[in-house]
């Protein structure tokens, strides 16, 4: 039950006292918020189409989750993202899987931080 | 990572970085636009815009009045517009009434003033206890409000996005607006800090 949760104090969502907090706190989230504005930009859906989406993966986390597991805003963003680009046919429901794994087979050493 | 990754467990940044060379290769992103946007976000959008805002309404009460009325077309006054800044409904604390903002439903938040969101606002507790007990979250935060203040948990979404006119500080009379502008947090606009006069 997430609602009963307190509010974390030193984690990564701790309330910070001023106006200095990174934005986001891994590239790829900077990526992901990157794709959605991008293409929201260039006219690729309807702002509330993106939002309702969010809110429908945000609140499907908070039903069932994995126990322990931290909540994960731009994890919801991506998914979110994902669902309204398959939806729109801009991509197809196992393109992005099946690239992230052609991705993940690359050779050691090919990683970048 | 071996070819032999179960799907569920490939890493976000791989599902990320497959998405991004999909869109690109369809030529629905340019890279160049998306890094600028990005770039935007990280460094020229933020509190510090809302800071100014909200300096000028301090200052200037003919300025005060539109930015009640319309809050976004008077923040627009002074170029701050863009995505989630359409709907910006502007309410003042007082003494008597302390407003503070949630999005109970996902992170609707005035970009064009107060930048992204910062993680606390998106996270599940903040959004489901503020609403519950905003007095006793306020003082978890830091603010301890008196008994006699009336707290207003304003609810954002994408038809209303709120934002917190702070109260201006005792003996701050003989500050600039520019000097005000540095007081103010991004916390005090949100309605979970005050503006202190240092």
């Amino acid at each position: 039950m997430t609602a009963a949760a307190p509010l974390d104090t030193a984690g990564p969502a701790a309330p910070p006292r001023s106006n200095g907090e990174l934005v986001f706190a891994e590239p790829w989230e900077s990526r992901a918020f990157g794709l959605a504005v991008t293409l929201y930009d260039a006219g690729a859906f309807e702002w509330e189409q993106f939002q309702a989406a969010l809110v429908a993966q945000i609140a499907a986390w908070e039903r069932a989750h994995p126990s322990g597991e931290r909540f994960s805003y731009y994890r919801c963003w991506l998914g979110a993202l994902e669902s309204v680009l398959v939806d729109a046919g801009m991509v197809g429901p196992t393109d992005i899987t099946d690239l992230a794994a052609v991705l993940a087979a690359r050779p050691p050493g090919h990683d970048h931080a | 990572m071996s070819e032999t990754t179960p799907v569920d467990r490939l890493p976000i940044e791989l599902r990320t970085e497959a998405l991004e060379q999909l869109l690109t290769e369809r030529g629905l992103v340019d890279p160049s636009v998306m890094d600028k946007f990005i770039q935007t976000y990280e460094t020229s959008v933020g509190p510090m815009n809302g800071a100014k805002v909200i300096a000028k309404a301090w200052t200037d009460p003919e300025y005060r009045e539109r930015l009640l009325a319309n809050g976004t077309a008077a923040i627009a006054e002074l170029g701050f517009k863009g995505p989630q800044g359409e709907h910006i409904v502007v309410v003042e604390n007082t003494p008597q009434r302390h407003n503070v903002i949630v999005c109970t439903l996902c992170s609707c938040y005035p970009w064009p003033v107060l930048g992204l969101p910062p993680s606390w606002y998106k996270d599940p507790a903040y959004r489901a206890r503020v609403v519950r007990e905003p007095r006793v979250v306020l003082a978890e935060m830091g603010l301890e409000l008196p008994p006699e203040t009336e707290i207003v948990v304003r609810d954002s979404s994408s038809e209303v996005r709120w934002l917190v006119l702070p109260e201006r500080p005792a003996g701050t009379e003989d500050l600039s607006e520019e000097d005000l502008a540095g007081l103010i947090t991004r916390d005090a606009m949100v309605g979970v800090a005050k503006v202190a006069a240092l």
